[in-house]
């Protein structure tokens, strides 16, 4: 059997790696993927836990479960947006966005 | 009594009805109901005279002091609080009568004479105003309340004079009227302050006889408040605004500027009558010789103006004058014991508004009719204007004191009691009143005799006024002609008691000869076509002429201390202070402050990346901090 | 320690998932980094399997990878426009971003390793799809039925919301 500590490395990885795309890439969609590695990395985390350390119970399984409905919920209307974005300015550079500052 | 009160809310309500409805009433409408509601409120004051003097004296002789409604309105805490109410003692009720009169006289008068004018709803509107505010004043339960209705009739005589605000010496009359009374009222009010704050009280006549701090401070406030009342009345050296009043419409000078506004003054010592005669006599002598000076001075200007309104103005300062010093010259409350004055001097104000009113509403017609002020334009109008001639000349004769107009009663005690207080006073004054008597004869025969400006009247033929014009002019004049012979004494005197007018033989006939000589001197010089007379002796005396046709340049010294000490010695300074200190120092926080501002507002990128990476950072030292610990 | 079949099952997915993420935030083509996010998802599936929740991994290669990877192809060949690729970063935010992740990274996973958790105890057995059934559906503790509802009417306005918004005016 696999350490548990194994299985957090690599969702952990996965995090900062999201993280590390969403603070540099600068294409919206990029940035939008770098979420999703976030998101799955804390789905890995919950299955985790719930398997090792709580085997008796549900409750990080339905997490997981229900944070995959959502997540496709949130991409359904990030992606609404970005071409909303896209059909107004052209392109989906994050760095045109800053219409609305101040 | 309570009826009393509608005599202060109806004109009240015709102000706010016409001010508000505005152009949107037709301007006889608008006249028409400004007309009643005044003639209405004078039937009131009659009826209120009626019924007050009716009722009868007290057991102690006199005439008691009614309050038909009050309400304490502002409570300062002890026995201090300002009331608003409604009082009636003899004087009150007099002024009534004066006010309301003239003030009715003056709307009729005035469908005549602004007919066609642009704002005429205005006009009456501030009429109704004015009249509200004046009758308030003499209504006064506490000196408080008239210090409050003193100052609207302030503000309604600014709007009065500036009436025409497209003229350019109408604004600024309205604006010298107003700061100077203003000025003056400054004193009036630091003398209703201390007077409340040491003797505990508003009202006109404190409970318990003063002492201590009281006793001696009331000359102060009392002097004080003789200033305000020098500031309404026009006396030297507060007399400037007056003569540049006349920029407004003639009928305003004739209700405000000649009988009823600038009485208040003299309403106002009458007012505090007892308090002067009990603690402050000195105060009351000195306000005499100011009343005196003033008389003088504004009968020696008034011997020189051209401008026939400015000619009625100083006339009026002179007038006010004399009433000024009947009451200064009192030294008791009875009048049986040099206490005459007060009542001459109610007198006089009661007489005078009557036939200076008719002055200027003659005067109104006259100009209604030449279309200038200036006396060249003049000069044998008596063919043209038969009914303004006889009234105008039964009121010169009556402010020039003959028999048996009333001028000669009122102007008689007023010199009988001036000669009761010391000779050198009687004297002086009745040659005053013979300089009164030549130059309204002046006046007269500039008017209506003398040398015709055919080329101005060929031109454009002088006319008799209108009806409701000339109406006025007779009501006054019959008026002037039986005033004299109310038994003034049996309703106003000086400690309420009943006095019988007794006319002294000595001082009438002195001063019917001055009057006599006044005018024959007059007419010597007047009447006739050339003016080589007058003429001669103005280029004799051409300094003290022109000095005098300057009015002894009293305006261009004000303007000197205002302009070239004050202004540019002490305010310019100031302002120079305000501006370059003060606000720079205020631009500079705001110029910081909108500096930083922008320097902070660069953070606020817009971009979410850089955000997010000051968000990592922010975690990141706090788990390093909370590792640490 | 042995090597086991598990040991070496999982490290070849964590090989994958992690080489296929870093790929996936790293490559210039878009295109390319949904591939890799595609391949990362099913990695993610690979380990809900191995855990022997084979419901949940059936539901992310469904759900992610079928659903979702399928949207962003889409969209990313609806929004592809010169600037697609990936511009060249500046220096200084390069090397901001990379410290301030790895710092994170280290620190994330000193904590990590050095918490005492649980003993854990690892239970072999697939878990029934009745059982999770009945859990969704049930009222009772330890019932799901209301965030499964809230997050069916979720989706509903997640698709009213989308229409609305992606719409032409």
């Amino acid at each position: 059997m696999v350490q548990m500590e194994y299985y957090l490395i690599v969702s952990t990885v996965m995090m900062f790696v999201g993280i590390y795309g969403f603070l540099t890439r600068r294409n919206l969609l990029a940035m939008l993927i770098s979420v999703e590695l976030i998101l799955n990395s804390v789905d890995i985390n919950f299955v985790v836990f719930n398997r090792f350390l709580f085997p008796g119970q549900l409750e990080g399984f339905f997490f997981s479960l229900f944070a995959i409905g959502i997540s496709a919920a949130e991409t359904a209307v990030a992606i609404a947006i970005i071409i909303n974005i896209y059909r107004n300015m052209k392109n989906i550079q994050v760095r045109n966005l800053d219409k609305m500052k101040w | 009594m309570e009826y009393t009160t509608l005599i202060l809310l109806l004109p009240f309500l015709g102000f706010i009805l016409l001010g508000l409805l505005g152009t949107r009433l037709r301007p006889g409408v608008a006249g028409a109901i400004g007309t009643i509601v005044t003639g209405v409120v004078a039937i009131l004051c009659y009826w209120t005279a009626f019924e007050y003097f009716g009722a009868g004296r007290d057991a102690s002789g006199v005439y008691p002091v009614m309050i038909p409604w009050n309400t304490v309105w502002l409570p300062f805490g002890g026995s201090l609080h300002i009331d608003l109410g409604i009082m009636l003692d003899p004087i009150s009720v007099m002024m009534l009568i004066v006010i309301s009169t003239v003030s009715l006289m003056v709307h009729i008068y005035s469908f005549g004479y602004m007919k066609g004018e642009r704002g005429f709803q205005r006009y009456y509107s501030f009429l109704s105003l004015f009249t509200m505010s004046m009758l308030g004043l003499v209504l006064a339960t506490n000196i408080f309340q008239m210090y409050i209705f003193w100052e609207l009739v302030g503000v309604s005589s600014y709007l009065l004079i500036g009436f025409y605000y497209t003229r350019k010496e109408a604004v600024a009359a309205s604006k010298k009227a107003f700061i100077v009374t203003r000025f003056a009222d400054l004193g009036f009010l630091i003398g209703i302050l201390i007077y409340g704050f040491y003797t505990g009280s508003f009202s006109f006549t404190p409970d318990a006889p003063l002492m201590g701090t009281a006793k001696m401070l009331l000359p102060v406030a009392l002097g004080l408040m003789f200033i305000g009342g020098a500031g309404k009345s026009a006396m030297f050296p507060l007399h400037i605004w007056l003569p540049d009043a006349m920029e407004g419409p003639t009928p305003v000078s004739a209700l405000i500027h000649a009988a009823t506004m600038v009485v208040a003054g003299v309403y106002l010592v009458a007012r505090m009558f007892p308090l002067f005669i009990g603690y402050a006599p000195e105060v009351l002598h000195i306000t005499a010789y100011v009343g005196a000076f003033t008389a003088l001075y504004a009968a020696v200007v008034a011997c020189v103006q051209s401008d026939i309104k400015r000619v009625l103005a100083f006339s009026t300062i002179s007038q006010i004058g004399f009433m000024i010093v009947a009451l200064g010259v009192c030294t008791s409350s009875d009048p049986h014991e040099g206490g005459l004055g007060y009542m001459a001097s109610m007198f006089h104000l009661f007489t005078h508004a009557m036939f200076k009113a008719l002055l200027f509403l003659g005067a109104g017609c006259i100009i209604h009719a030449v279309h200038s002020n200036e006396m060249s334009a003049m000069g044998g109008l008596r063919k043209y204007m038969p009914v303004t001639h006889i009234t105008f000349l039964v009121a010169c004769l009556s402010i020039a004191g003959i028999w048996p107009l009333s001028g000669f009663f009122s102007k008689d005690e007023i010199l009988a009691a001036c000669f009761n207080f010391s000779p050198w006073m009687g004297w002086v004054m009745t040659a005053i009143a013979g300089l009164t008597a030549f130059y309204m004869f002046r006046l007269y025969y500039c008017i209506f005799w003398g040398k015709e400006n055919t080329e101005l009247h060929t031109e454009h033929r002088p006319h008799e006024a209108p009806l409701s014009m000339t109406l006025p002019l007779v009501f006054l004049a019959a008026v002037t002609l039986v005033a004299g012979w109310i038994p003034f004494g049996e309703f106003v005197s000086s400690n309420g008691q009943a006095y019988h007018i007794h006319i002294d033989w000595t001082v009438a006939g002195t001063s019917l000869c001055v009057a006599a000589l006044g005018i024959a001197i007059a007419t010597w010089m007047y009447l006739r076509e050339d003016r080589t007379v007058a003429d001669g002796l103005a280029d004799r005396f051409s300094g003290l002429h022109k000095a005098a046709y300057h009015r002894f340049y009293i305006d261009e010294i004000y303007q000197f201390i205002t302009h070239k000490i004050i202004f540019a010695c002490i305010s310019t300074p100031i302002a120079w202070f305000d501006r370059h200190i003060v606000d720079g120092f205020m631009n500079l926080l705001a110029i910081v402050t909108n500096k930083v501002s922008w320097a902070i507002r660069q953070m606020q990128s817009g971009y979410i990346q850089r955000y997010s990476i000051w968000f990592l950072g922010g975690a990141l030292g706090l788990a390093i901090i909370l590792l640490l610990v | 320690m042995n090597i086991t079949l598990d040991l070496i099952v999982f490290a070849v997915l964590a090989l994958f998932i992690v080489v296929s993420s870093i790929l996936a935030v790293t490559t210039k083509r878009i295109l390319r980094a949904a591939t890799y996010l595609l391949f990362v998802l099913f990695g993610t599936a690979g380990i809900y399997f191995q855990l022997n929740y084979s419901f949940l991994g059936a539901v992310q290669l469904l759900i992610y990878a079928g659903g979702i990877t399928v949207l962003y192809v889409f969209s990313i060949l609806l929004t592809s426009s010169e600037g697609d690729q990936a511009e060249k970063l500046k220096k200084g935010k390069f090397i901001a971003g990379l410290a301030a992740t790895l710092a994170a990274l280290g620190i994330c996973l000193f904590v990590m390793l050095k918490h005492k958790f649980l003993s854990p105890v690892f239970e072999h057995g697939e878990l029934p799809v009745r059982e999770i059934g009945h859990a969704l559906m049930s009222a009772e503790k330890y019932g799901y039925v209301l965030p499964f509802e809230v997050i069916s009417v979720l989706l509903l306005a997640c698709i009213i919301g989308g229409i609305m918004i992606a719409r032409k005016r």
